[in-house]
């Protein structure tokens, strides 16, 4: 998927991705040229769609987690299906109160495994303490609808 | 007057999304995981209600009393039955950084099902827009597919058996995931409807380039009558393998393994 701006003839560049929570995404690209920014909107069946296949427009930074689209997109999991015990490389990360209270409400089918996507995803990038806002970032920036 | 607006292929800056590049991670990802298991067979019948599973758990029983290293996979994503036929219902999985560990069933047969993550008598429901989820539900369980293929930690095995559910959708999903359509262990029951039914799905399956390596017949001696069984090896060249009975003990799976093993092209 390219972006062109016709006006400059020009290969936009991706800025960035948005999840507002309703199902749909936006994924905002920029003219490097003449800086118009355009976004690509998609609804909630277009959105599942690139769900279902695993793959995340905007391209990723942080490799899948083990069992990922089944673990973010069954509603119907049990909540002691998985034993996350094991330590990842941000498992050094602190959590705020808020962070942690956030964290508690995720669904235990899949919370050992957000847990450490923000964990990594901090720790990548030299964040000390996980917050309500960083998850915000994080969630946006890798596409973690519903996470 | 129409815009000159350049094509996809016209533009030489990398595609920051990569999907194409995205999905063939997936697709080596899979490969790499399978690189330690020696054979990958699918258990199939094109037709419900003939004992797929049944059939799988126990000949995976059968072949690890042989001493082979065996997995079972459960590609029945809506039925899956593998954790309790495997007599490990409670089984949980452990997560490492480099996947998801199998469950470890009955005579060490290493296993991963639908079974295991689903509440109890709750159906396989994925979060996500209900209008027409007939576009996205199929791809969503073709992802469930490849990351148990992909994301289970199998080791190294002798034979990854995986049980397909009913008709050929899945089949196809797993040839594509494979990158070839695997050898193919097929289920009757001895009736003439069974035997339609399994047949094309036969010839799907060797259509797509699948080995046939042979028909076990399943629930013989019972109320079912007929000789699916016997007209599927003369149609298409390949041993029966076995007839299972209605009630089947150790010795009737044993047999099983052992005609298997003995017949060159479907021996694990």
């Amino acid at each position: 998927m390219k972006f062109l701006c016709v006006e400059c003839d020009q290969q936009m560049t991706f800025e960035e991705r948005q999840l507002p929570g309703d199902g749909t995404l936006a994924a905002a690209f920029r003219c490097p040229r003449c800086g118009r920014a355009v976004a690509l909107l998609t609804n909630p069946m277009e959105t599942q769609l690139v769900a279902s296949l695993g793959v995340k427009i905007g391209g990723t930074t942080l490799p899948a987690q083990p069992l990922e689209t089944v673990r973010g997109m069954v509603a119907t999991g049990r909540d002691d299906a998985f034993a996350d015990g094991v330590r990842g490389r941000g498992s050094g990360v602190r959590w705020s109160a808020d962070a942690e209270d956030r964290l508690a409400r995720v669904p235990g089918f899949v919370r050992g495994m957000v847990k450490r996507i923000y964990a990594d995803y901090a720790n990548d990038r030299g964040i000390a303490e996980i917050t309500p806002a960083m998850m915000d970032r994080a969630r946006s920036e890798l596409g973690l609808e519903g996470m | 007057m129409p815009l000159n607006i350049r094509t996809y292929h016209d533009l030489t800056e990398p595609d920051r999304s990569g999907l194409p590049d995205q999905i063939g991670a997936q697709r080596r990802r899979v490969a790499e995981r399978l690189a330690t298991v020696g054979r990958v067979v699918a258990v199939m019948s094109g037709k419900g209600g003939v004992g797929k599973s049944f059939v799988t758990a126990h000949l995976a029983r059968a072949l690890a009393r042989a001493g082979r290293a065996v997995g079972v996979l459960d590609a029945d994503l809506n039925g899956p039955t593998a954790a309790r036929l495997l007599e490990a219902p409670a089984a949980r999985l452990a997560v490492r950084e480099d996947g998801v560990l199998p469950a470890l069933g009955v005579e060490g047969v290493k296993f991963i099902s639908m079974d295991q993550l689903l509440e109890d008598g709750r159906p396989l429901a994925f979060r996500g827009p209900e209008q027409e989820s007939f576009v996205w539900r199929g791809a969503m369980e073709a992802a469930a597919l490849r990351e148990f293929l992909g994301d289970v930690v199998w080791g190294t095995l002798d034979l990854l058996l995986i049980d397909l559910p009913p008709g050929m959708q899945r089949f196809a999903e797993l040839a594509d995931l494979l990158g070839a359509a695997p050898a193919v262990l097929t289920v009757t029951i001895p009736t003439p409807e069974s035997r339609d039914a399994v047949r094309r799905a036969m010839h799907a399956a060797r259509d797509r380039g699948s080995e046939l390596l042979g028909v076990v017949e399943n629930m013989v001696g019972g109320a079912f009558r007929g000789s699916a069984a016997d007209d599927l090896a003369r149609e298409f060249a390949i041993p029966v393998l076995g007839r299972v009975p209605f009630h089947p003990n150790d010795a009737a799976w044993q047999g099983i393994v052992d005609s298997a093993l003995r017949t060159p092209h479907s021996a694990p």
